[in-house]
């Protein structure tokens, strides 16, 4: 699996399944047991690299005794950054994160949607030519997470390659180029948006089936099942016919039928269930 | 500046910010104006006939009393070391503190290196600082100053950075309040392993005194702090010692010779052992 520079990478998986963990891996965190893997084309753990990568954690926490200002400077100097640059880029970084009427502020007083924030910023420092973020809108407002997802777009538009580990498969929908999905710490698809989203959805509204019944059309493909909304993760339009008769024929009521394009949420689901089987 | 120069301006900052060296400024101020009060009361208390003590004895007493007052200050150095020292690490792998800037282009012995020297620099300080207000309060109020200031506060300064460093150790892997409890526990079982090496010494029965050189091969503080007692010791009380024989020895208040030189080796050599423990302990812990 290679992640190009400039391109933005979603990195998905249920809980558990070594989203973190192979972030750590990369950053040199933690040890491989095997395998191997290079970042910027040095092997992972080469402390000269880490200069050019920016790492917002998912367990993000900063000195809450020092300032905004004071824990950007701290990150500057272990990068370590140029000191006569430190002003402008922490005066950048704080712009771009929204807390620059915060800066002299201890982390302390932050709420933990501000703390990510400063996380973000942290990040940022010294333009890192990779950036890996671990959840990085966890305590985010929407307000929030529209901000992040214009940071990660502005990233990739200066040709910074960002690996973005998330559940919120929306929000990878919207700005990732490539998608890997992982589960119990072994990639199961990866591909280009479009590549992974080729198939349609079809949403039906039913009444009257019991779960026998539901069990029936289990040869539809793989069924999301909400109790009367039953989502088909990917199955071809010219089948929908097919599926309502059958339907009609197991004693069900159909209320509405709604084929549209598969989304991020619907192939995840369908890519776990099939790896349970 | 040199990440492991960062590290230890920072433990620093931290103390000072988290308002520990006030708290410990203000005290120390307070216990020596308190003993100064007490040391001068000495001058001024009869006898039974009525007269002022005479200077010898005013000096041999506030001698003894110097060596009390001194185990409290041992005693508060040892015990914030081993606070302090205890979640060092393992609360900011805990918090996820550490996350951030290991991922920068940090070794982690550098951080274990940097932590221990801005707590050994505060150490040191508050050893200097403490001893230079207490011994300038008792020459004020009694005229007496021990024999080896400086080795006292030598001695003293190393009896605190023997907890830091096993503290240290602890923290690699243990939580905070383990850690601390750990440290504390083994401070004090290592006072009474040295007391008991005393009645050893005093009894001439090699095993029991063995007990004590193996504690002390251990966990040196309790040899650190006999240093700091006979640096103490007027001579005369010495000669007193000296002349009362083997039974002399079975004090823990007192010390007939300073510890020796190879003794002394062995706590350098403890200290980069205890180093290079740590810095194993967190390159292989996972975080």
């Amino acid at each position: 699996m290679t992640v190009p520079r400039g391109e933005v990478f979603g990195f998905l998986g249920p809980n558990g399944a070594g989203k973190t963990t192979s972030v750590k891996l990369l950053l040199g965190l933690l040890k491989p047991t095997s395998g191997h893997a290079s970042l910027l084309g040095r092997p992972i753990g080469d402390l000269q690299t880490r200069r050019k990568i920016g790492y917002l954690p998912e367990l993000f926490r900063y000195q809450g005794w020092l300032s905004a200002r004071e824990v950007l400077a701290l990150h500057c100097e272990l990068a370590p950054l140029p000191r006569s640059s430190w002003k402008d880029e922490i005066t950048s970084a704080l712009e771009t994160v929204g807390l620059t009427d915060r800066a002299g502020d201890r982390v302390s007083t932050f709420s933990k949607g501000m703390q990510q924030r400063l996380g973000l910023a942290a990040a940022l420092l010294g333009e890192p030519e990779l950036v890996f973020l671990d959840e990085p809108t966890s305590a985010l407002d929407p307000v929030g997470r529209h901000d992040v997802r214009e940071i990660i777009r502005g990233l990739a538009s200066r040709g910074t390659a960002v690996f973005l580990n998330s559940h919120l498969l929306s929000e990878v929908e919207q700005v990732c180029d490539r998608v890997a999905v992982v589960d119990h710490g072994r990639v199961i698809a990866s591909g280009t948006m479009d590549e992974l989203l080729s198939g349609t959805a079809v949403k039906v509204r039913v009444t009257g089936l019991d779960g026998a019944g539901k069990g029936e059309l289990a040869a539809f493909g793989n069924i999301d099942d909400e109790g009367d909304h039953l989502t088909f993760t990917n199955l071809k339009p010219d089948r929908v016919p097919e599926l309502v008769s059958t339907i009609v024929g197991l004693g069900g009521k159909v209320f509405e039928v709604s084929p549209r394009h598969q989304t991020l949420e619907d192939r995840f689901l369908q890519l776990l269930e099939e790896e349970e089987k | 500046m040199p990440p492991t120069l960062v590290i230890a301006r920072l433990t620093v900052q931290e103390t000072s910010r988290r308002r520990l060296i006030l708290a410990l400024i203000i005290l120390t101020l307070i216990v020596v104006g308190f003993s100064a009060w007490g040391f001068h009361k000495i001058t001024t208390v009869t006898n039974s006939a009525g007269n002022t003590l005479p200077p010898e004895q005013v000096a041999l007493i506030t001698s003894q009393l110097l060596i009390v007052v001194t185990f409290m200050y041992s005693g508060v150095l040892a015990l914030s070391a081993a606070v302090v020292a205890g979640p060092l690490i393992s609360s900011e792998v805990e918090s996820g503190l550490l996350l951030s800037m290991l991922a920068r282009p940090v070794r982690r012995s550098e951080v274990v290196i940097g932590k221990w020297l801005g707590l050994a620099v505060l150490v040191a300080l508050y050893a200097a600082g403490s001893a230079l207000f207490e011994l300038a309060a008792v020459d004020w109020a009694t005229g007496y100053l021990p024999p080896h200031p400086v080795q006292l506060v030598l001695y003293v300064g190393a009896e605190g950075l023997v907890l830091l460093s096993l503290g240290l150790v602890l923290s690699t892997r243990l939580s905070g309040i383990t850690g601390g409890v750990i440290a504390l526990v083994a401070w004090l079982m290592g006072w009474i392993g040295g007391v008991v090496g005393d009645v050893g010494a005093g009894l001439q029965n090699q095993a029991v005194e063995n007990v004590g050189v193996i504690s002390h091969l251990i966990l040196p503080t309790d040899l650190l702090w006999r240093g700091a007692i006979y640096a103490m010791e007027p001579d005369a009380f010495l000669a007193t010692l000296r002349a009362a024989g083997t039974v002399a020895r079975a004090n823990p208040f007192a010390a007939v010779d300073p510890p020796p030189l190879p003794f002394l080796g062995w706590v350098v050599v403890w200290f980069g052992l205890m180093l290079a423990l740590s810095i194993w302990s967190f390159r292989t812990r996972e975080i």
